[in-house]
């Protein structure tokens, strides 16, 4: 046991006398004035360290852990006195002891709020007519009101005359034993706990002692995040970007300020088709492509195809030549898997999707230069030629490969026709190329219980011939390559992580044929005069180079393994945008190329293609960032289509939140570096609170402002020391967005922007300027200031909004009227709305989410849906598509629907079901009600009085 | 002890009083006083609440042993003294910074025994806990994994609303 007293504390005094009365008492370790406290928080600093590794930091528990040690159990009356003592003895003997040591006051009036309470100890002893505080005998009770009245009632004059029996009782006590050792063991007593109080003061009681400034409408919701300016005192444990600015930074933010609309980059002539330019950078972004059978998920749309626009926007607007392609990848097995799930051939099916996809992201609101697709006869040649040029290079390996054949369907089993159990971790429902739990590839044979997908028979081992990428003999070439290119480029970790694996383990030849017809043909016409005599017609083991042989066994027609060709989709699908395509994908010199991908599609882009590449040696264009994200998961689990878990592309329009707020929702969350999930709840905080209570609030009254108290002309700007220090802050923090975007570190980028936007709502509420518009003259030259910067901020957020939420930041440029050439964004704050610009009307930007809306959504996509279909003459809710009103047919329904709707919650209520059940049927009788108001053609009222806080 | 202990009339954490009897009786929140009918009246949470556990003879709610005893009284002590009610934001970080750690290495306050102090703290904390964005309670994560184990723990919720933690970490590499 250890017990350490600091110099000082003011607890030290009962505490030692505890000690001092425990049955083993105990050296207590005190701290000389010169050692230092140890830990930060001074209330932590004396402390009672048990053998046990507990650690005791409140006195008064000490204290009564002596005197349980010497079996005092307490009472409801040693309790109550302990309790009283630590919630209001203690503080009016602080308040008093600084009032007099440290301000010098004395008498009784330096008592303050200690009078009653001293009133009260004498009235108790008084009125029980007990010699202690317990009883007659002393208890810990005693002790600790002792202790803590010592420092002031030591000096007896200050103890009021009148109160006789108190004082009778402090003398009693002061006597004790344990009470006169601990008193002589502190003869320095005051002085330390004068130093320490002038360090510490008390918390006074009445008014608070500095009035806290707060950004009332920003900082809600207690997200803090980043650069978000902290009120009150400093925060050493927060992680914050906030430095003091110095004199350069201010003199080069105003400089940057009195630039105006020349310190933007000049906008760019839009020129179609965008192709590299001598002497610019020239950004090629590309994003994985999307394969074409499926809708994609919140996830597949952050993971590639939303961070490659936000990136592509963010390039265009810096004036970097930017060509931004993607599109989806449309052969492989999965497609002709699905195409016989849903009777179509191959071909339908991609049309079909293609379309889907289409649609999506340009709700979405994906800013691609081309969306094409991987069917095309550029694919097929450029597909060839690289395949040629490996050949050629020999860089091509025949083998046998062993192979699933399923002899009831009489076709071989490639990749995902074929399930199991993975070989790996057990999981029962591995595809035959990848398992979806431990996400490592498989060769299908490796399978354990495999099974035909089509038929459900078991497939057996079958032998087939197959052409194979040499990777081992490209290692070299690709680890040269690597180096330089890691050296420059930007690479995420999990890119350079996962790179890193595949190369350590040792690269092994790739198979990059399929038994299929869906794909890409495998071309080996050249060849066919060096074999004698094929064996069959298209037999691709007809053209074998010398010293490959036919094992006559495979003769089904091949072509390549979507590995292989879909990357080579980014060749085609720009080949499909220009002829001149070649000048972006042969030109590693002028062309920097950029792939956003999740990270599963690492290994093609950062080993194979690469490898495929440099096999093929014709100055192609390799990849320079690779820019790779985690997985998004969907509230507490995957994303799944088939048990209908999750939001699906298509889906998100239905459910009447904007794509801008899908967008900034998304971005917000991207799983940088680490997985995030998706969650209602949080989509709605973030959209109350960010969107709308910060950045919606700010830039509306930035222009409310400009319109209500000028006129809706921008006033005249005189710049104080208050407002250069905001500019140099906002510029600091916009070169830090820049870094970041730079970098590809989009969800940190936008919290910055966030940030911005708090400092200028924080710059409003301080400067208050709807007061001083009502005041003399200098008080209104101010107002027109403060509206001035913030007008000029809030435009120069549409721009930094730009590459997130595109539609939002083309609503505030055109409230505030901003011309194209002045939507650029510059290194810093600058003044591109000048005095005398006109705004236009300004409106509202975001829209409250409310919880019963969200709670009905989560309810639908929450997976429970595929079991319970909606009713079949409710349509599926779709809040921005209201039935159209005045049908009595519908309204009778809706009302019977009401009816029984209401009888089933109240049914449930009545049985006490459980909460979650109770909420599930409530948010569909509200979203009834709603429908039924709709129908009705009234506005719907939202239900008061329901909402948590 | 007094026969017939039954109050008369109780200012008190409605719930906590919940927990203890049945049925609930409704009272005015206000300051916590305890009157019964003989004898002085009992004034504060922590007297009151001790109390009452004796009288509801669940006396392992205050510890067993003296090591437990005196940590139960501490987090008493730290909950009437620190969390109570109007506390600003900086006082709600270094509360619940200082919980996060305490809880690190312990399934309740007073180590693996649920005590008093676990209950009073939950209804101490609970209108800060509902406020948390979700970025907090992952940065106050051990906090947040011992609410959510004593809100479930039976009887404590009364008609407290339960407040939802997320499985998932969403902020790992939180800025």
């Amino acid at each position: 046991m250890r017990l350490r007293v600091p110099p000082g504390a003011p607890a030290a005094l009962k505490v030692l006398a505890a000690a001092a009365a425990a049955p083993a008492p105990v050296r207590p370790h005190l701290g000389g004035p010169a050692e230092r406290p140890q830990t930060l928080a001074p209330e932590l600093e004396l402390r009672l360290e048990l053998d046990s590794g507990t650690v005791l930091f409140s006195p008064n528990a000490i204290c009564q852990y002596f005197y349980l040690c010497r079996g005092e159990e307490p009472t409801d009356l040693t309790t109550q006195w302990l309790e009283w003592e630590a919630t209001e003895l203690q503080p009016a003997v602080a308040a008093a002891l600084y009032l007099r040591l440290v301000q010098g006051r004395a008498g009784p009036e330096a008592l303050g709020l200690l009078q009653p309470l001293l009133a009260h100890l004498e009235q108790h002893l008084a009125r029980s007519g007990t010699s202690h505080l317990a009883g007659d005998a002393a208890s810990v009770a005693d002790v600790v009101v002792w202790g803590s009245l010592f420092p002031v009632l030591q000096d007896q004059t200050s103890l009021p005359g009148e109160l006789q029996v108190l004082r009778s009782w402090f003398g009693a006590v002061s006597a004790l034993e344990p009470c006169r050792a601990a008193a002589a063991l502190l003869p320095e007593a005051l002085r330390e706990l004068r130093a320490h109080l002038a360090q510490h003061p008390p918390h006074l009681p009445g008014p608070p002692r500095e009035p806290q400034v707060r950004p009332r409408p920003g900082g809600e919701g207690g997200a803090q995040v980043g650069t978000a300016p902290l009120t009150g005192c400093p925060q050493q444990d927060e992680e914050s970007p906030e430095r003091a600015l110095t004199d350069d930074d201010i003199a080069a933010a105003v400089e940057i300020w009195a630039r105006g609309p020349a310190a933007l980059p000049p906008p760019r002539e839009p020129r179609t088709p965008v192709l590299p330019v001598e002497g610019e950078r020239n950004v090629l972004i590309t994003s994985a492509l999307p394969y074409v059978n499926n809708v994609p998920h919140l996830g597949n749309i952050i993971g590639c195809v939303l961070s490659a626009d936000t990136f592509a926007r963010y390039s265009r607007l810096r004036g970097w030549n930017t060509l931004f392609v993607c599109g989806t990848d449309e052969y492989g097995t999965a497609t002709e898997t699905r195409a016989l799930q849903e009777g179509l051939s191959p071909r339908q099916l991609c049309d079909r999707y293609h379309a889907l996809h289409a649609d999506i992201y340009a709700w979405f609101g994906i800013s691609f230069d081309h969306f094409g697709r991987t069917t095309t006869p550029q694919q097929t040649s450029i597909a060839q030629d690289i395949f040629q040029r490996l050949l050629a290079r020999g860089f091509l390996l025949q083998d046998t490969l062993e192979q699933l054949r399923c002899e009831r369907c009489g076709r071989y089993l490639a990749d995902r026709f074929v399930e199991g159990t993975c070989p790996s971790c057990g999981y029962g429902e591995a595809r035959g190329d990848q398992c979806d739990r431990c996400g490592k590839l498989i060769n299908a044979v490796e399978l354990q219980n495999p099974q035909c997908k089509l038929c459900r028979g078991t497939p057996v081992v079958t032998p087939t011939q197959h052409l194979f990428l040499d990777l081992p003999k490209l290692e070299g070439r690709l680890e040269a390559w690597l180096e330089r290119t890691w050296a420059a480029g930007e690479w995420t970790a999990n890119a350079r992580h996962i790179t890193r694996t595949w190369l350590r383990d040792g690269l092994k030849p790739r198979c990059i044929t399929r038994d299929l017809t869906w794909g890409t043909p495998v071309p080996l016409d050249g060849f066919r005069d060096k074999v004698s005599a094929p064996p069959a017609p298209r037999c691709p083991c007809w053209a074998l180079p010398a010293g490959l042989t036919c094992s006559g066994r495979s003769h089904s027609p091949q072509v390549f393994y979507v590995w292989f060709d879909a990357p080579i989709g980014y060749l085609s699908i720009t080949a499909n945008y220009t002829e001149h395509w070649e000048r972006w994908w042969k030109n590693p010199q002028q062309v920097e190329l950029y792939n956003f991908m999740a990270k599963d599609n690492v290994p093609f882009h950062s080993v194979v293609f690469p490898c495929s590449l440099l096999g093929a040696d014709d100055n192609y264009t390799l990849v320079n960032h690779l820019i790779a994200t985690e997985y998004l998961n969907y509230e507490d689990g995957k994303f799944s289509k088939s048990r209908g878990v999750g939001v699906f592309g298509d889906m998100a329009k239905d459910t009447g939140i904007p794509a801008d707020v899908w967008r900034f929702y998304l971005l917000y969350l991207r799983p940088e570096g680490q997985d995030s999930a998706f969650c209602w709840a949080d989509l709605m905080l973030k959209n109350n609170s960010e969107l709308l209570n910060n950045l919606g609030n700010f830039i509306n009254r930035a222009g409310m402002f400009v319109c209500k108290f000028f006129g809706g002309t921008v006033p005249a700007m005189a710049l104080t020391a208050e407002d250069q220090r905001l500019l140099a802050r906002v510029t600091l923090e916009m070169r830090q967005y820049h870094q970041l975007m730079e970098r590809v570190r989009l969800r940190d980028a936008l919290r910055c922007v966030l940030g911005i936007s708090r400092h200028g709502n924080q710059y409003i509420q301080v400067n208050e300027p709807w007061k001083r518009i009502k005041g003399d003259e200098r008080d209104r030259q101010r107002a027109g200031t403060v509206t001035g910067v913030a007008v000029n901020l809030a435009a120069a957020l549409a721009a930094l909004l730009q590459p997130f939420v595109p539609g939002v930041s083309a609503a505030i440029q055109a409230q505030l009227c901003i011309p194209p050439e002045r939507c650029g964004l510059g290194p810093g704050l600058t003044c591109t709305l000048p005095a005398g610009h006109r705004v236009g009307t300004v409106s509202p930007l975001f829209q409250k989410l409310e919880l019963e809306q969200v709670e009905a959504l989560r309810q639908r996509f929450g997976g429970g849906q595929a079991k319970e279909p909606p009713p079949a003459s409710a349509p599926p809710p779709a809040p921005n598509t209201p039935t159209a009103p005045g049908d009595p047919k519908v309204i009778q329904e809706l009302t019977e629907q009401v009816a029984q709707q209401g009888n089933l919650v109240r049914q449930l209520k009545a049985a006490q079901a459980e909460k979650a059940q109770v909420d599930a049927q409530v948010a569909k009788l509200l979203e009834l009600k709603r429908q039924l108001a709709l129908a009705e053609g009234r506005s719907p009222e939202v239900p008061k009085g329901k909402r948590k806080k | 002890m007094k026969k017939n202990p039954k109050p008369i009339a109780i200012h008190i954490e409605m719930a906590f009083f919940n927990y203890l009897f049945s049925p609930p009786l409704v009272f005015p929140l206000q300051v916590p006083v305890l009157q019964s009918n003989n004898g002085p009246g009992l004034r504060g949470l922590m007297t009151i609440a001790a109390h009452l556990v004796r009288q509801a003879r669940k006396e392992q709610l205050l510890g067993s042993t003296a090591e437990e005893k005196a940590v139960v009284q501490q987090w008493l002590e730290y909950r009437v003294t620190r969390v109570n009610g109007g506390s600003s934001k900086e006082d709600t970080r270094t509360i619940l910074k200082d919980l996060n750690m305490h809880l690190e290495d312990k399934v309740y306050l007073a180590g693996n025994i649920f005590t008093l102090a676990d209950i009073l703290m939950y209804y101490g904390l609970h209108h800060i806990m509902v406020d948390l964005t979700v970025q907090e309670k992952e940065k106050y994560l051990n906090v947040s994994r011992w609410f959510n184990h004593i809100q479930h723990y039976p009887g404590v919720r009364q008609h407290l609303s339960d407040v939802v933690f997320i499985k998932n970490r969403l902020y790992t590499n939180a800025h």
